[in-house]
C-alpha cells in the first residue's frame, strides 16, 4: 500500500494530551474525536489537514495516556502515517491495533519539513520526500505485527487465528 | 541468562521455563481493567468483533473514577454503558458512586492485584501495581478488549533497567521526589518499551504508599512496567486482602540489566517538576519565585493514606493561603472514612482546603479544579504537559504532598523546611 500526502511535523514527546486533550474523552465518536484532534498543539489542525496527509515527529511520539482515542482522531482525520524517531509504547501498540500506519525512521524525519510532499510504500518501509527527491528506508515491523497489521487490526486477527 | 523479576513473571505466565528480552509471547491474564474514559471503547470494540460472552468475568473490572461522578451528559453515558456491559456480561468488580475509588488504589485495596500478578489495563498508570511484586502494564483499549475475549494478551519481553536503592530518605522526603528525580535524570523516554526494576537495600524503607507512587509515575519514563521486590512490607500490605497465592519473584544474580543506578536515598530532596514535562526536574535552588493558583493533593500517584497524613502534617494548624484554592482527593472510600477517623479532614476543612470525593478530575482536566489562561498549580499529579489540567496556557509543578500543603500555606511554590 503506498500513501501520499502533505507533512505536518512537531518536535520531541507529543503527548497524547494535546493530540486528543480529556475535555473532549466523554465521547467515542470518531468524527468527533477528529474535529479536535491536536487541537492544543495545532488549533486549526482538523481544518487544515486533508485526506492521504502525513504526520512527522521525533522522539516518543504519543507519550502519556493510554487513550486510544488519540491514534483513532489521527486516523479519522485522514492522516494516512506518522512517521517518527520512536513512539511511546502504548501509544505503538495502539496504531497498530486500530490500523493506523506509524514507522520509524530518525533520518527521514530529520531531512522532512513542514509542507513537504511525501509518499511512502508500507510493504518495504520505503518513504520518498518528493519535494527534494531523497528516500529513506524505515525498520520493518516484526513480522508477528505485520500479520495483525496485515489483518486489519487485533480483534480481526484474534478472529482469524481462532 | 538469567532473568529480571519482569520477566520471570512473564514466563510463568506464558507457561515457559525461560523469556528473553526482544522475544514476542502470549500471557494469561490475572486480571484486566478498564475506566469510564476508555471501557466504552473497548466495550465497543469487543461488540464489534461479534463476541457474546467475556472468557472470565471474574478477572476483568471496570472502575468508573475519570469523570464520575458523572460531570456532563456524556459522561453519564459513557458510565452507563459499562454499567449495562457488567450487568449482561456478569461481572462483579464493577465499581460505581458509592464503591469506587481512583482505580490504582481501589484495585490493590481490594484484594484484587497482588504478588506475581500479570495484569493489563486501559489506562496506562496501571504500572502502579509493580509496588506489589507484579508485572502490570497499561495497554489501549483494543488490547483491553482482546484480553476480556481470550484472558491472554501478546508481550515484547522487554529488557531492563535496575535502580540500585541505598540508604533511607530523609524527613519531609518521599516516594515522589525520589520518582520524580530518577525522571529528571532519565528523561521522559529514558526506560521506553523497558522494566525499571527497584532492589536494593534501601528498598525497605520506603513505605508500600511510597512504592505505589514510584511504580507509577515508571509510565513517565517511558517504560513498560516498573517492580519492586516482594518483602515483608508488601506481606504485610497483601495479607488478609489478597485473595490468591502470594507469588514472590526475585531477579536472578545473572540477570542482565541494560544500565544499572545506584542512587543514594539519603542524598534526595524535594523535588519538582516544571511546565512541561515530567523530566524538568528541580531542586529548591532552582525554583525561584512561582505565585501559584492552585494546589491538588491526590490521583493515582498521591491519593494514598500516607499521602493525606503528609498534607495534614503540613497543613495542620495553618491556613491556605488567601489566593489559593486547595482541593484534596482521598483516592478511595477507605482512605476517606481512614481521614476522618484520623481527624484528617477536620485539619485540611480547619486549614480552607476542600475535600472532594475519590476521583481523577482535575488531573486530567476532567472536572473538580480546571486551571483557566495562566493559572499555576503545584499538583500530587503525574503529569504536567501543556493543557493537561486545563487552558494551554496554565501551568503544573508535579510535587509531593509535603511540597503541595506547604505551597498551599505560603501562596508559591515552597519546600516544607520553609514554613
Amino acid at each position: 500500500m503506498k500513501v501520499e500526502g502533505k507533512v505536518f511535523k512537531y518536535g520531541n514527546d507529543v503527548d497524547t494530551d494535546v493530540i486528543i486533550p480529556a475535555r473532549y474523552l466523554n465521547t467515542t465518536s470518531e468524527k468527533e474525536l477528529a474535529s479536535h484532534c491536536m487541537e492544543d498543539i495545532d488549533a486549526d489542525f482538523s481544518k487544515k489537514v486533508a485526506v492521504g496527509d502525513i504526520i512527522v515527529a521525533g522522539d516518543n511520539f504519543g507519550c502519556g495516556s493510554s487513550r486510544e482515542h488519540a491514534p483513532i482522531a489521527i486516523k479519522a482525520c485522514g492522516v494516512s502515517i506518522v512517521i517518527a524517531n520512536s513512539f511511546a509504547r502504548i501509544f505503538y501498540r495502539n496504531s497498530i491495533n486500530i490500523g493506523l500506519p506509524i514507522l520509524e525512521c530518525a533520518e527521514a524525519v530529520e531531512d522532512i519539513k513542514a509542507g513537504d510532499l511525501v509518499s511512502c510504500d508500507l510493504s518495504n518501509g520505503i518513504i520518498k520526500n518528493e519535494s527534494t527527491g531523497k528516500t529513506f528506508k524505515a525498520e520493518p515491523f516484526p513480522e508477528f505485527i505485520q500479520n495483525i497489521i496485515a489483518d486489519g487490526g487485533l480483534l480481526k486477527h484474534i478472529a482469524k487465528r481462532n | 541468562m538469567g532473568m529480571t523479576m519482569s520477566q520471570k513473571i512473564l514466563a510463568a505466565h506464558a507457561n515457559l521455563k525461560e523469556v528473553k528480552a526482544g522475544q514476542l509471547i502470549s500471557a494469561e491474564l490475572d486480571l484486566v481493567l478498564a475506566n469510564d474514559i476508555t471501557g466504552p471503547v473497548a466495550i465497543k470494540e469487543f461488540k464489534k468483533a461479534g463476541v457474546e460472552r467475556v472468557a472470565q468475568k471474574d478477572k476483568i473490572a471496570l472502575v468508573m473514577d475519570h469523570f464520575a461522578p458523572n460531570k456532563d451528559i456524556k459522561s453519564a453515558q459513557q458510565c452507563k454503558t459499562c454499567r449495562t456491559f457488567a450487568i449482561e456480561q456478569g461481572i462483579e468488580n464493577f465499581f460505581d458512586v458509592g464503591k469506587m475509588g481512583i482505580e490504582h488504589a481501589l484495585l490493590p485495596e481490594q484484594g484484587l492485584v497482588g504478588a506475581g500478578d500479570l495484569v493489563i489495563g486501559a489506562d496506562s498508570h496501571t504500572c502502579t501495581y509493580g509496588a506489589l511484586g507484579a508485572f502490570s502494564t497499561g495497554v489501549g483499549s483494543t488490547d483491553m478488549a482482546a484480553g476480556m475475549i481470550e484472558q491472554k494478551c501478546w508481550f515484547k519481553v522487554p529488557s531492563a533497567i535496575k535502580f540500585n536503592l541505598l540508604g533511607k530518605l530523609k524527613p519531609n522526603v518521599c516516594g515522589k521526589d525520589l520518582i520524580l528525580h530518577i525522571i529528571g535524570k532519565i528523561g521522559v523516554d529514558g526506560a521506553l518499551y523497558k522494566s525499571m526494576e527497584f532492589v536494593g537495600e534501601g528498598v525497605k524503607s520506603l513505605t508500600i504508599d511510597d512504592r505505589f507512587t514510584i511504580c507509577n509515575m515508571a509510565i513517565e519514563a517511558g517504560a513498560k512496567n516498573g517492580i519492586f521486590p516482594v518483602d515483608e512490607i508488601t506481606l504485610e500490605y497483601l495479607n488478609g486482602r489478597f485473595k490468591r497465592e502470594i507469588k514472590a519473584y526475585y531477579p536472578d544474580d545473572d540477570a542482565e540489566y541494560d544500565e544499572v543506578y545506584d542512587i543514594n536515598l539519603s542524598a534526595i530532596v524535594p523535588t519538582v517538576s516544571f511546565p512541561h514535562l515530567p523530566e524538568n526536574a528541580k531542586t529548591p535552588d532552582e525554583w525561584g519565585d512561582i505565585k501559584i493558583d492552585q494546589v491538588v493533593i491526590g490521583s493515582c500517584t498521591n491519593g494514598h493514606i500516607s499521602d493525606m497524613r503528609q498534607a495534614a502534617e503540613i497543613l495542620k494548624g495553618r491556613k491556605v493561603a488567601k489566593q489559593v484554592r486547595a482541593i484534596i482527593i482521598p483516592a478511595t472510600n477507605e482512605i476517606y472514612l481512614q481521614c476522618l477517623k484520623e481527624g484528617l479532614l477536620e485539619i485540611f476543612i480547619n486549614a480552607g482546603a476542600i475535600v472532594s470525593t475519590p476521583t481523577c478530575g482535575p488531573c486530567l482536566g476532567g472536572h473538580m479544579g480546571i486551571l483557566a489562561e495562566n493559572e499555576r498549580c503545584v499538583s500530587t499529579t503525574n503529569r504536567n504537559f501543556v493543557g493537561r489540567m486545563g487552558h494551554i496556557t496554565s501551568e503544573i509543578y508535579l510535587a509531593s504532598p509535603f511540597v503541595a500543603a506547604a505551597s498551599a500555606v505560603l501562596g508559591r511554590l515552597a519546600s516544607p523546611e520553609e514554613l
